[in-house]
């Protein structure tokens, strides 16, 4: 018995410690090797040979695709990646495996749409995506909407964005601001409000953090391009009454007859270089602006998808 | 039923029992729960569906080979541990012997289908904080299923009655993956021309046809199954269980013993 209990002892410490030395080894190796790791692997990537070799059992397997679809993206964000050679094949294998989860479409075309570092840089792959989901999903407005989305931001295919809306507005249950959405779009593409709209839109028809997170930081953005854009015009106005430039911004409001001096959305007054110039406070809070950023200003990716 | 298909039906039961495969529920229930709890945090928005998925998934498959590994070994075991001849010494016939061996592994497998039942929809339950209408449709993908068991016991059944364990699970896993590809046989044979075409067709038609008795990706998204495809699949399914059943009694009633 004694005996017994002594062999039971030694195997168990021999199993714990050869378990604990295996691990060690392999993690060793792994710092051997930095590029071994099974990131930009893609097995097998045939859809019709995936959905087959799944006896049935699709949809699962369409789940996990697309799990590892967020985990690639995620960690390819987070490495602030230029390059998502995975993703759209991971997306349309997902897709493909399970042409109903809608999730994947609608995520999938913001992974895929905006430029790096905020996204993949392939919108021509994101509207691909969004066209088979709608294929697959005639009567699911919201795939419509993402697509517009797509054209009218990524693209600046404005036409085709109001044509896609006006489609989207013709499906059962559509949500009323498709129609408004496409008469918009139509008229008044470029425009702030349009815009302004879309993005609101994006935000109200959402329930996911991140996604309505993404539609507040194009907000903020966008107001802080519509005050610089004016204060700049500003500025050209005071320069054509007085021959000069503004010295302060104090000067500037209240040549423009402003309460006070203007101020981004956190509150910061904006800064007046002496080259008469309008530029942000503080850049990096509004990572989506196109105005007001100082010469060579490249934005920094402040928030991600990748969910801790 | 008959007593005796009854009295061998419940001691097949007891048996499964015995050999400890209701265990794979404690591993259903680990993996249910994982996923529950994991999915959410490293994936978007597919946490109901990744519990009917998997759930269904798990059940089908913990299933299905629980029916082959235990169908398999009905006959060849009671053959090798010589007590078949004393139930056969006894007033059953051959053919009681094998319907009551069928019912009793279907029996078993309705049970822990039963069980796992309970574990997808206390996953689902978690991750939803609610049950909604269209969760009902997940009772219709578990008696597909069911369904699904039965024509797997009936086969695992019919190799054992004439061939050793290992040769029996080879059959039947086979026939199993060969069954989920019989929508591609179906499309083969129609593309074919001639004594080809015959003979595909044929086989398509020999094959347990499984992709009917798959809803569960089409449930996951609560797409509603048609009145109609219930009550042909339940037909279907007690018509081939039954051929192969037949199967299996003919060969048993013939197969020499001695």
């Amino acid at each position: 018995m004694r005996r017994s209990y002594t062999v039971s002892l030694v195997a168990s410490a021999c199993a714990v410690f050869s378990l604990a030395a295996s691990a060690l080894l392999l993690h060793r190796n792994d710092r051997l090797r930095p590029n071994s790791t099974l990131d930009e692997v893609l097995y097998v990537s045939s859809p019709k040979v995936l959905k087959r070799a799944s006896l049935g059992y699709d949809g699962l397997l369409a789940d996990i695709y697309w799990t590892r679809a967020v985990q690639y993206f995620g960690y390819r964000h987070s490495q602030h990646a230029n390059t998502y050679n995975l993703l759209f094949p991971l997306l349309e294998i997902t897709t493909q495996l399970d042409p109903h989860l809608v999730v994947a479409y609608e995520f999938g075309a913001s992974f895929l749409a905006p430029n790096p570092p905020f996204g993949a840089g392939q919108p021509e792959q994101a509207v691909q995506l969004m066209q088979y989901g709608i294929r697959n999903n005639p009567n699911n407005w919201k795939l419509y909407y993402n697509l517009g989305f797509v054209y009218y931001v990524n693209l600046k295919d404005y036409k085709k964005a109001a044509d896609v809306f006006a489609q989207g507005s013709q499906v059962p249950n559509a949500h009323p601001f498709m129609r408004v959405l496409a008469a918009q779009m139509a008229q008044h593409a470029g425009d702030y409000d349009t815009a302004k709209m879309l993005w609101t839109a994006s935000y109200q028809n959402s329930q996911d953090r991140q996604i309505r997170q993404n539609a507040i930081e194009h907000l903020r953005s966008l107001r802080v391009d519509d005050d610089v854009a004016k204060l700049q015009q500003g500025v050209t106005r005071f320069g054509e009454r007085t021959g000069r430039l503004p010295a302060t911004m104090t000067e500037l409001a209240s040549a423009e007859g402003l309460a006070r001096i203007p101020v981004d959305p956190d509150g910061h007054p904006y800064d007046l270089t002496p080259e008469g110039r309008v530029l942000i406070h503080i850049p990096d809070d509004y990572p989506f602006a196109t105005k007001g950023l100082p010469p060579g200003y490249t934005p920094q990716t402040k928030f991600n998808y990748n969910r801790q | 039923m008959n007593a005796r298909i009854a009295h061998i039906a419940s001691n097949t039961f007891r048996e499964a029992v015995r050999d400890r495969v209701l265990y794979n529920l404690i591993a259903f229930a680990l993996l249910l729960s994982g996923a529950a709890i994991l999915v959410g945090q490293i994936s978007i928005d597919i946490e109901k569906l990744v519990v009917i998925n998997l759930g269904l998934t798990a059940v089908s498959l913990f299933g299905i080979v629980i029916a082959i590994f235990i169908g398999i070994g009905l006959v060849s075991k009671e053959i090798e541990k010589r007590t078949l001849y004393t139930v056969l010494s006894r007033p059953v016939r051959r053919w009681e012997f094998i319907v009551g061996k069928f019912f009793g592994l279907a029996g078993t497998l309705v049970v822990n289908t039963f069980f796992m039942a309970i574990g997808v929809f206390a996953a689902l339950l978690y991750v939803s904080h609610k049950f909604v209408p269209a969760d009902a449709l997940i009772l219709v993908a578990l008696y597909f299923i069911v369904l699904e068991f039965l024509i797997i016991c009936a086969l695992a059944l019919l190799f054992s009655s004439f061939s050793s364990p290992l040769l029996s699970a080879v059959f039947a896993f086979s026939l199993f993956v060969i069954g989920s590809f019989a929508e591609d046989l179906r499309g083969f044979a129609a593309m074919a021309h001639g004594f080809t075409r015959w003979v595909a067709t044929g086989a398509a038609y020999l094959v347990p046809n499984f992709s009917a008795f798959n809803v569960i990706s089409s449930i996951a998204h609560e797409q509603p199954v048609a009145a109609q495809l219930i009550l042909n699949n339940t037909l279907y399914a007690l018509f081939y269980a039954a051929l192969a059943l037949s199967g299996a009694v003919l060969i048993f009633e013939h197969r020499n013993l001695k």
